[in-house]
This record gives C-alpha cells, sequence and structure tokens, in this order.
C-alpha cells in the first residue's frame, strides 16, 4: 500500500573494511549472517529479537524484520566467520532460522 | 483480561489463566521437553560431570521435522551461494557438533522455567489464576513460548504464509482443529508478552 521506507537511512556503517590501514594478515572476504522467512516466527518477535540481542534501533529492526519478511531473508551482521558462528548461534537459541556465508557479491 | 499478558508496573508481565489453558500449556512443555530431550549422551547416574560439559553434540541434523526446526543447519539454505554442497554439510556437522547441546539446553531451561511457574500457582476461585512473570521469567517464556509455535506449526506443516491463511479457515470437523487453536492462542499470548519486553 503506501510508502513505508521513505526516510533515509541514518544509520553510522561500520568503516570499510578495504580502508584499512594496517596489513591484515590474509584479507578475508567478510561473513553475513542471513535470517531466513518464518511463516510462525511472529513479526513483532523478530523485531524484538534484532533490537535485544543486536541492539539495533526500533527503525533498524523492523526494516530488516520486513525484508525478512518480503524478500525472504535478510542480512542481519556482518563480521569475521567466528563473530557470524556467535550471531547464528543465538539467533537458533531464539528460534529464528539463521545461517552463515561468505559475503561473495 | 484473559489469554493477554500486560505489564506489570516496575517489570514482569501478567497473564489471567484458567486451570483448562494452565494444564495445556503445562502439557506441550512436557511434551517439549520430552522431544528435546537430553541430547545424544543420556546423562547417566554415574556420568562423570566433567565428561558431560565437555561432551560433543551430534554432528547429523535430526530426523524429525520439528527438531529439524528447532535445530537448523547453520550452512547453507536457501538463498545461499552456490557452493560445494559437501562443504556445506561439514561446515554444518562441526557447528552443530559444537553448539547443538548448548541450544538444547537452553530451550530445556526455559520450558522447565515455564512448568516451574506454572507448578506454583495456586488456583483459586473459578478455577483460575493470575500469572505473575519477573523480567527474566518473561525472556524464558517468551523463548519457549516461540518454541512451542514453532513445534506445532512444524507438526502441522506451516511453511508459507498461504499455510497459515488455511488454517484460519479449517472447518471444526478437521481433527487438526484443536492443535490449530493452541497454536494461535500461544500466538496472543506470545504477542502481548513482547509487547510487555519491547525496549
Amino acid at each position: 500500500m503506501g510508502q513505508v521506507s521513505s526516510a533515509a537511512p541514518v544509520e553510522i556503517t561500520r568503516p570499510d573494511a578495504e580502508e584499512e590501514t594496517f596489513a591484515v594478515p590474509e584479507p578475508d572476504v567478510p561473513w553475513i549472517t542471513l535470517v531466513h522467512n518464518d511463516p510462525v516466527n511472529l513479526m513483532s518477535y523478530v523485531t524484538y529479537v534484532f533490537q535485544s540481542y543486536f541492539g539495533y534501533s526500533k527503525e533498524k529492526a523492523t526494516k530488516l524484520m520486513m525484508d525478512v519478511h518480503h524478500k525472504g531473508r535478510a542480512v542481519v551482521s556482518t563480521g569475521s566467520r567466528e563473530e557470524m558462528e556467535r550471531d547464528v548461534q543465538a539467533m537458533h537459541g531464539y528460534g529464528l532460522w539463521a545461517t552463515l556465508q561468505q559475503d561473495r557479491k | 483480561m484473559p489469554g493477554h499478558f500486560e505489564p506489570i508496573p516496575g517489570g514482569g508481565a501478567a497473564v489471567a489463566l484458567d486451570e483448562v489453558e494452565i494444564s495445556i500449556i503445562r502439557s506441550l512443555a512436557v511434551q517439549l521437553l520430552e522431544l528435546i530431550g537430553p541430547g545424544e549422551e543420556p546423562a547417566g547416574d554415574d556420568g562423570d560431570p566433567l565428561a558431560e560439559l565437555f561432551a560433543e553434540g551430534p554432528s547429523e541434523p535430526p530426523a524429525d521435522p520439528v527438531l529439524k526446526r528447532l535445530l537448523p543447519d547453520a550452512y547453507g539454505g536457501p538463498g545461499s551461494a552456490p557452493g560445494d554442497e559437501d562443504e556445506l554439510r561439514a561446515y554444518s556437522a562441526e557447528f552443530r557438533r559444537f553448539t547443538e547441546n548448548d541450544l538444547r539446553a537452553r530451550k530445556r531451561d526455559d520450558a522447565l522455567a515455564v512448568i516451574r511457574s506454572l507448578d506454583a500457582l495456586t488456583v483459586a476461585g473459578e478455577g483460575g489464576a493470575v500469572l505473575k512473570l519477573s523480567a527474566d521469567e518473561s525472556r524464558s517464556w517468551l523463548g519457549s513460548l516461540n518454541d512451542l509455535r514453532l513445534a506445532i506449526g512444524a507438526r502441522l506443516d506451516v511453511t508459507d504464509e498461504e499455510d497459515t491463511d488455511i488454517l484460519y479457515r479449517l472447518p471444526d470437523s478437521d481433527p487438526r482443529k484443536p492443535m490449530v487453536m493452541a497454536y494461535l492462542w500461544l500466538g496472543g499470548l506470545q504477542e502481548t508478552l513482547v509487547e510487555t519486553l519491547m525496549p
């Protein structure tokens, strides 16, 4: 129906990995945590999980939840493989269906 | 208000439950506990607690569709980059070995917290009671209500939004009807409990 997300995002993005000045031993391609759509999980619950686990604002958490709902999945976090495994484990703890993968774009 | 959690001033949530509702939630939570079980390693009486602590979980996904939904694979899935299936399976297996026991333990603890708070209720006049939860108990309840709905959803084979729509329109004669009623009712409980916890 109406415009849902007309406002420009005001999130502060994490600094780009490419801009790092120190030489990292194996500049890894970042990993991502995906949350998949699931008709059982309540929209309010999914938003609550994104807010309470990731500390995202209500706006960001709601937008991610809507992405999961309408697009089938959304990237909810980015980082090292270990960090993403932690996030996936946490999502499974909340009962959300999450997977991780390398961010091959 | 029946079937609805309301926030308690100062934190926590409360809901009025009648005897039937109490026994339904309790019996579902017990079934969930039985399903989640102690994991691969049955805790024997002479079990070494240290060995238990370091015990590795299984590497294969559960065969039961409900357990499979509660304990999903961490790698692969729809929309994932095309990759080596064997490699993804191996990654999932390794992840499962190191996390599944903890995940089962968390779900068990949440379900036990639900049962404990129900057992602490004194059912008085009119066969009902008011369940009062602290913020911590509310979080356990929230997790367990979600697990119960996932479990029932998997049993009812709810895999897309259309399935849910069909459930709403089931005739009373359908054998799935009681399960569907419980599923929808638990959804209302969870929805109102989330609201009391919204940051």
